[in-house]
């Protein structure tokens, strides 16, 4: 037996002792943009510290290798080193690709999050994170004002929309993880459905040349960027936790990655929100609370070849409107407006009743790229999207808590690109996108639909080139058209119908006549056109301009087309047009850029002259069993805005930074030669900046707020008759509020808790003075005072 | 290649399944609050001709503004006693949503409000003209005529007024706050 296993052993020794040890690794190594030789690239094997060097024809050789696996990084200067594993059993010949672009190296994270810009030509921005954190308890709207040209209109203080060199709603494209908002961005009173905690930068671009998200977006785009995922084995978070006087609120943000060397990653997100009645200088804001809940999940894999991107994400927000914007007729208008203080002032509470909006957002994706050697990067995508909005009114008997809108808005979108980087100095790209939305608008509200059911098909196409003419100039052009269908049913009150002169131009569209309602069934065909070129240029390490034109063309949305009825808190009859045609817009930009150690200018100018500029007026006034009321309505006019954003920064010293942010846009109506209505006012912010990085990097920040009165504005006051007093009275609804001036303070320090925890905390008092003030591009301006003083604590854990 | 395949499978699918809904013929809405009709009737006590004042508007926000009849002139010297009835003719049958108003009488009030050489309308004191808190609702009103006279007299009911401002038991709307759900002006005379 002894032998036997002597014998077994001996020949087990034998197989091994003869292992082979004649294979060898040999291969070339290639560029991956181009497919060209590299040579000089390092392929080691650092378990038998064995190395090869490629020759010039990007070949090499490592011989004499052993039968088993072997772990080989090749590695090039200004390369990602590449890591492979091989099982030799037999010799092997490979063919490997480096990367071989620093900028494209940057592209790879785009997959992940970005402080690339977005764009080449235009005049982009991005809101770093800790900008971000420090919005973490308020909103998207108010975060982006922090970029000179961005303000925002307002509905109350939670309702925040931003504006962008005076346009917003449906001439902005929001994009949350790459996904287009499509959550009824057109009401004013409806702010973007995004919490911005889930945002790790955002890129803002002003006007319409990002042409890849779309061609209709006049005013400009907003990206929300997920956070950075790196490749490496790490589980890693942030929490941040704060509470304000101001609404005796509390927020809570919470984010946890799990990220893996092998390019897997996972993250979940989640915030709470809750605020009860807001307070202005002098008195609670009665039922202006908030509740708002959300997260979101956020998982794939991101290699240099290729990945994929799986993303859900859910927002639930509950918004009290102030009571006192109530209000029933033109009557209770004049006396809101003429009284100081609003006409509903009740204790603080947590509660929320109508009226309030209760809207539910939630956005499902899945996208996919892969990389074509020699060619350049396919992505795929497609997403899901379902805005549920409820808003309730005041209502009476049986009906009390029923909403009085019940939308629910869903869209699919599918869209892919081909980014072409594989020649030295161009890079192209093209892409295409399809969208079905469908609105259902539920009848059981008993109320007139305010937007009817509509199905909506668009399909884009574009493609973008960016030229590097020489070092320090680049140049691109992009070309974009969509077409759009809209296919909707509408009911009409037939008295309504004839009073539009629809009878005439419409009357082949009518599918039903219910005797006082008629039926209708709008379809309407949109092509747009798009354009956008520019050029940067640096002219020395400090100087740098850039210029762009962009033409874009935006198709109505369902209010300006659809609109009819009373709109309760402003008091009046809205009516859409079923006539109104795309409008179009020609934007000129250019930017000067100085960027040296101690000072950082920019100065960006623009001319939009828009061609057909759907917007809505007073035209007249209608009687109601509720009294009279002006009826505004969407019309078209030729319009131009001209405006001009300045930020500057300087270094005072090792300590102390002083910034200036100012900002100032123009309006016109070309055709009736006057102002257009709801411009943001000239805007001048600056900023005393303190940081100590040997006090626990202490900051400390004293920000100045001048807003100047809007004294270029439409006077559209009419005189109304009030039965009350027996007397007509004017109903100023156009003229602005005063000038104000604002001080801020806030200040952060942070406390390393562990090698790779730290604790930030952050003190911020607004409105320190308690100034009571009213914001012209507020629209509840006319029934109470902005928001007051509110002193916030903020603690941030990284960990 | 395959992610493309479920990629597009998945759009396909969620594609069919949304626009299964989007065939039908939306339903028509017939508001069931609207107030179509505002009818105050005057009937004088000790006899005489019943006054109709009536505003109706059977296409609410619509295109057409309310049609407003008063049946004939008051007599003078005389006590009438009004009611005030608001319905929502704008559905069949007709709803009434006076009822409402009763029942919910702690939150609306209705106004009248006079110009010109009128005599003042009171609230009358009819038990059922007040709601739980004993304050006036308003939906009996008295109109005491003297001498030849003119004027307007509107109409408001006012939803969630404060019923213990000052003055506004007393059925003066300027302290009264809340929303207007009907504001209805007629002109009258008494002869």
């Amino acid at each position: 037996m002894k032998y036997i296993l002597l014998t077994f052993l001996l020949f087990a020794l034998g197989i091994v002792n003869s292992q082979n040890c004649s294979y060898s690794f040999s291969g070339e190594i290639h560029d991956f943009h181009d497919g060209s030789s590299i040579e000089g690239a390092t392929i080691y094997i650092e378990s038998l510290n064995k190395y090869a060097i490629s020759d010039k024809n990007g070949k090499f050789i490592i011989e004499n290798l052993c039968k088993g696996e072997i772990t080989a990084s090749i590695s090039h200067i200004g390369c990602e080193t590449v890591s492979i594993d091989i099982n030799l059993n037999e010799s092997v010949f490979k063919i490997i690709n480096l990367e071989h672009h620093i900028e494209s190296l940057d592209e790879i994270k785009i997959e992940g999050h970005t402080g690339i810009k977005k764009t080449k030509t235009a005049q982009e921005t991005i809101l770093k994170t800790q900008i971000i954190e420090k919005y973490s308890a308020g909103n998207l709207g108010d975060a982006l004002k922090e970029v000179s040209g961005v303000s925002s209109i307002n509905t109350g203080n939670t309702i925040v929309k931003p504006v962008i060199n005076g346009l917003h709603s449906s001439r902005i494209i929001t994009l949350s993880n790459n996904v287009i908002l499509q959550d009824q961005e057109w009401g004013i009173e409806h702010a973007p459905n995004v919490d911005i905690n889930t945002a790790g930068t955002v890129s803002l671009i002003k006007g319409s040349g990002a042409l890849a998200y779309g061609g209709y977006a006049l005013g400009g785009v907003i990206v929300l960027n997920p956070n950075n995922v790196t490749k490496a084995d790490s589980l890693y978070g942030k929490t941040i936790l704060s509470a304000q006087t101001n609404g005796r609120g509390t927020n809570i943000s919470s984010t946890l990655t799990k990220t893996y060397k092998s390019g897997w990653y996972i993250n979940g997100q989640g915030t709470l929100k809750r605020y009860g009645d807001f307070k202005a200088a002098n008195y609670y804001l009665t039922n202006t609370g908030l509740d708002s809940k959300s997260f979101s999940l956020n998982s794939g894999f991101n290699a240099f070849e290729k990945g994929f991107n799986i993303y859900y994400s859910f927002l639930n927000n509950n918004i009290g409107i102030l009571s006192a914007s109530h209000i029933g007729n033109i009557e209770d208008l004049v006396n809101a407006i003429n009284n100081k203080e609003p006409l509903v002032i009740e204790d603080f509470r947590y509660s929320i009743d109508a009226p309030r909006q209760d809207v539910t957002h939630q956005i499902a994706k899945a996208s996919f790229y892969k990389r074509f050697k020699g060619i350049g990067k396919l992505n795929l995508q497609y997403d899901y999207q379902n805005n549920k909005r409820f808003e309730y009114d005041v209502r009476v008997g049986d009906d009390k808590n029923k909403a009085s809108i019940d939308l629910t808005l869903q869209t699919h979108a599918l869209s892919s690109n081909i980014k072409i980087d594989k020649f030295d100095n161009k890079v192209f790209e093209i892409g295409f996108n399809g969208e079905y939305q469908n609105n259902f608008a539920n009848p059981d509200t008993g109320i007139r639909r305010l937007i009817p059911d509509y199905d909506k098909y668009s399909f884009g196409a574009y493609a973008t080139s960016e030229w590097t003419l020489n070092e320090n100039t680049l140049f691109d052009a992009a070309l974009r058209y969509d077409y759009v269908n809209i296919d909707s049913k509408k009911f009409y009150q037939k008295s309504r119908w004839e009073q539009r002169g629809y009878d005439v131009d419409f009357s082949n569209i009518i599918i039903d006549d219910l005797g006082t309602q008629l039926l209708a069934n709008p379809k309407f065909q949109y092509h747009n056109i798009s354009a956008s070129t520019g050029l940067t240029h640096q002219f020395d390490s400090k100087n740098s301009i850039l210029a762009n034109y962009s033409l874009s063309n935006r198709t109505p949305n369902p209010s300006e087309l659809f609109s009819e009825g009373l709109h309760h808190s402003a008091a009046r009859i809205e009516l859409g047009d079923l006539r109104i045609k795309q409008e179009q817009s020609n934007r000129f930009s250019a930017s000067y850029n100085f960027n040296s150690e101690g000072l950082q200018l920019n100065l960006e100018g623009f001319y939009n002259n828009i061609h057909n500029f759907i917007y809505v007026q007073p035209t007249g006034v209608e009687q109601t069993i509720r009294g009279s009321f002006p009826v505004w309505e969407y019309q078209q006019t030729n319009a131009m805005l001209l405006g001009a954003d300045l930020s500057l920064n300087v270094d005072v010293n090792e300590h102390f930074q002083f910034g200036n942010k100012t900002s100032y846009t123009k309006g016109r109506d070309l055709t009736q030669n006057r102002d257009l209505i709801d411009m943001p006012s000239l805007k001048t912010v600056n900023t005393i900046t303190y940081n100590n990085k040997g006090w626990k990097n202490f900051n400390a920040e004293l920000k100045s707020e001048w807003v100047f009165k809007q004294n270029e504005y439409p006077n559209n006051n009419f005189e109304t008759y009030v039965a009350t007093t027996d007397s007509y009275v004017l109903v100023d609804i156009s003229t602005p509020p005063p000038a104000y001036h604002l001080l801020h303070f806030s200040s952060d320090i942070t406390l390393e808790t562990s090698k790779k925890t730290n604790l930030n905390i952050g003190l911020n008092i607004s409105n320190i003075f308690n100034t009571s003030y009213r914001e012209y591009l507020n629209r509840l301006r006319y029934f109470a005072d902005d928001l007051g003083r509110n002193i916030m604590v903020q603690l941030k854990f990284n960990y | 290649m395959k992610t493309l395949k479920y990629l597009s499978l998945l759009f396909i699918t969620s594609l069919s399944l949304t626009a299964c809904s989007s065939d039908n013929d939306p339903e028509p809405v017939n508001e069931e609050e609207l107030i179509t009709t505002v009818t105050a009737t005057f009937v004088p006590q000790g006899g005489g001709t019943t006054i109709t004042l009536k505003s109706q508007d059977l296409d609410g926000d619509g295109g057409n503004a309310p049609v407003i009849t008063v049946s004939g002139k008051f007599e003078q010297n005389k006590t009438y006693n009004g009611t005030v009835t608001f319905l929502n003719e704008s559905v069949n049958p007709a709803e009434d949503i006076t009822e409402e108003i009763e029942e919910e009488g702690d939150e609306h009030q209705i106004f009248y409000i006079k110009t010109g050489s009128l005599n003042g309308f009171t609230y009358s004191t009819d038990a059922n003209n007040l709601d739980s808190n004993g304050l006036p609702i308003g939906l009996q009103t008295v109109f005491n005529t003297t001498n030849a006279a003119s004027g307007n007299l509107t109409i408001i009911l006012r939803h969630e007024p404060n019923k213990s401002a000052s003055g506004v038991s007393n059925g003066d709307i300027t302290n009264a706050g809340g929303s207007t759900d009907a504001s209805v002006t007629f002109s009258i005379e008494v002869e």
